[in-house]
């Protein structure tokens, strides 16, 4: 089992041909994800090539969705026209759709959001490695190779310190259900209460990984949320102990202000709700292996 | 990106919000000047962007011309919060009767835009929602439906405003609420708001954050962009664009990623070591990108030994490694490397590094550790 994304999702891509979009593809292709279609005004009909072939193109989400029944849409436009695609791929009727986009507004991200979240469809992002359910499909960015299927879901906010965990999990014979980056930025479409609820749902997840990092409540949110509704085990990890305060820390989202947000409260929040703490990384799979007794 | 008093004060002006704006001096000779065309008594005002000024001896009252330039003078170059000062507002002398806050923020946690007002203006409003959380009125605005009147009036009654002064109230909130929109702000800020002895109602000080991924379609706040906060380091790097943040420690890092970069930093730290800096090469880098960034970490010369840490996903170790091979070519330093490279093309990347004199770490762990040696071996602290 897994969440959001299974072998039998249809995918789309908006903004195929693009150079991180194509290159991109290529990898959720070879991996085995079922790419339905792609999305790119005005070339629409056109033919794709290398490891692209055969996916067919369209002008606008409407007609990929009509053709193809695209029903996970996984967006690599550039940040000014985000808003516009994400807009598009919910009226198209898409269930679930992943933004990989940095540095959209936070404007774009409030009107969005609450417009999407209030018809009841799932986003994921912006500025975000996407997800992987390993041998099921892949949309966004994070390497397949480094996932094997398995019983622990992880959600994130960053990208390669979760390729990180991954790989260090995978290293260890540990599989994953489904991996979730959320994003960093201030205002995503998705939080970690969303992702824990789809996986404290799941059957074949028996352990999660959360990483958080410093700037908001979310991971807050999280543990009261673990506290109250979560009965698998929960270990985390959070990043920014050494952040200065008042200084975006590379994710638009990452910043202590007003002396809120820092690693430390999120820290006690965590313990607090019964959270195993790692204090590095690579001690993230060392107490899965001890909690799943490997 | 904080926009300076001055700068908050025209665009509320721009949107219809009554203030009271004077002269920007650089000067004591400046102050002067803009004191004789303004009118005394005037208030100097240090610009800065950091709050806690008037505690810091940044904000001071003139009765004459010659008194403003004394005071300029005492303001200007003073260091408030590590920030230090280039730039006074002199401003007219208003006399307070009341003194009310009033603020749009960004509220992350509901994905919408929260207007916050106190009868408590003036202070503080961290240090009076721990005091008194109930003498702050909060209304959240549906981006769907905009901001409502009856949102107006809970806030006006919620405060205790006499109802005379309701309609100037909503009307301000209301401009405060279209600068939000139109400057893509994360913050637009109002405090003190004012009303005068003679009952007129002024935004006395402002303070205005925009949202750095907006700035493309904010170009005249973009334009007026300051830097001068920055570190010769900092301005470096995002003229090359790389994620970079001075810290004070003596382990220099470059890392894949603001996520792994802050989890290093961490890790050094857990080790007893200091990080010099944050930096985020981002994703798909290049080898000149690479050297380009090392040349800012070894430029630091509180730098006594570099942690490389690399998870390739897109970022590929081999252009890494020729990053690091061009870096210690180019670059004169006796500085140790400790070098880990995982994920895409990190074999090849071994092969390329195999003739440097690097150190290395087959964990983040076990590479910070040989960092925070290495460095302390050199004399870190």
């Amino acid at each position: 089992m897994s969440i959001y994304v299974d072998a039998s999702s249809r995918v789309l891509v908006q903004g195929i041909t693009g150079r991180e979009g194509a290159f991109h593809t290529g990898h959720m292709v070879k991996s085995g994800t079922n790419v339905v279609a792609g999305v790119t005004p005005g070339k629409g009909g056109q033919a794709l090539e290398g490891d692209l072939a055969g996916v067919p193109m369209f002008n606008t989400v409407r007609d990929a969705v009509k053709a193809t029944g695209a029903d996970v849409s996984c967006i690599f436009v550039p940040a000014k026209f985000a808003a516009d695609a994400v807009l598009e791929a919910a009226d198209a009727g898409i269930a679930v759709i992943v933004t990989i986009t940095e540095g959209v507004p936070v404007h774009d991200m409030i009107r969005v959001t609450n417009s999407v979240r209030s018809r009841g469809i799932t986003m994921i992002g912006p500025n975000c490695p996407g997800m992987i359910t390993p041998g099921g499909a892949k949309v966004g960015i994070i390497p397949a190779n480094i996932c094997t299927p398995g019983p622990v879901g992880v959600v994130s906010r960053s990208g390669t310190l979760t390729y990180e965990v991954l790989h260090a999990l995978t290293s260890r014979g540990i599989g994953q259900t489904t991996a979730v980056g959320i994003g960093g930025d201030p205002v995503q479409g998705t939080k970690f209460v969303d992702v824990l609820a789809r996986f404290q749902a799941d059957p074949a997840t028996e352990l999660i990984v959360m990483i958080g990092e410093i700037g908001g409540t979310d991971e807050e949110a999280a543990a009261a949320f673990v506290a109250a509704n979560v009965t698998k085990p929960v270990v985390g990890f959070i990043a920014g102990q050494t952040a200065p305060p008042g200084k975006t820390m590379g994710h638009a989202g990452a910043i202590i202000s007003g002396g809120k947000g820092t690693a430390a409260e999120k820290i006690r929040a965590l313990q607090a709700a019964g959270i195993a703490v790692a204090r590095h990384p690579d001690e993230i799979a060392e107490i899965v292996a001890g909690q799943l007794g490997r | 990106m904080d926009l300076f008093e001055y700068q908050a004060k025209r665009l509320f002006g721009a949107h219809g919000i009554p203030v009271k704006l004077g002269e920007v001096a650089r000067t004591p000779d400046e102050a002067r000047a803009a004191a004789e065309r303004i009118g005394c008594p005037v208030v100097v005002k240090a610009q800065v962007l950091t709050g806690g000024r008037g505690k810091a001896g940044g904000v001071k009252l003139a009765a004459t011309p010659d008194e403003a330039a004394e005071k300029a003078r005492a303001i200007l170059g003073l260091d408030i919060k590590g920030h230090t000062v280039k730039l006074v507002l002199v401003d007219p002398a208003v006399d307070i009767a009341t003194e009310i806050y009033v603020a749009i923020t960004l509220d992350r946690a509901a994905r919408r835009a929260l207007i916050m007002a106190s009868a408590e203006g003036g202070m503080d409003i961290e240090q009076v929602a721990v005091e008194k959380p109930d003498a702050i009125v909060r209304v959240h605005i549906d981006p769907a439906v905009g901001l409502q009147p009856y949102q107006l009036r809970q806030l006006a009654f919620g405060i205790g405003l006499p109802a005379a002064h309701h309609a100037a109230f909503a009307d301000l909130v209301t401009r405060l609420h279209n600068v939000f929109e139109a400057a893509d702000a994360t913050l637009a800020e109002v405090n003190p708001l004012i009303l005068t002895t003679t009952g007129e109602m002024l935004a006395l000080d402002g303070k205005v954050t925009v949202d750095a991924s907006a700035l493309y379609r904010q170009s005249a706040l973009a334009a007026d962009r300051y830097d001068g906060d920055l570190t010769d380091a900092e301005r470096a790097a995002r003229d090359a664009g790389l994620n970079y943040v001075d810290l004070d420690g003596s382990i220099g890092c470059l890392v894949n990623g603001a996520g792994l970069a802050m989890a290093s930093m961490d890790v050094i730290k857990l080790f007893g070591g200091e990080p010099a800096n944050f930096l985020d090469i981002g994703g798909g880098a290049q080898a000149d990108k690479v050297e380009k960034a090392l040349r800012i970490i070894l430029a630091d010369t509180r730098v006594k030994a570099v942690l490389i840490n690399i998870f390739g996903g897109i970022t590929r170790g081999d252009e890494v490694a020729r990053g690091i091979v061009a870096a210690l070519g180019n670059i004169a330093t006796d500085v140790p490397f400790v070098v880990r490279i995982v994920g895409t093309n990190a074999e090849a990347a071994q092969t390329i590094l195999a003739d440097a004199k690097l150190h290395s770490g087959a964990t983040l762990a076990e590479a910070a550790q040989k960092a925070v040696q290495l460095a302390a071996e050199r004399g870190a602290a």
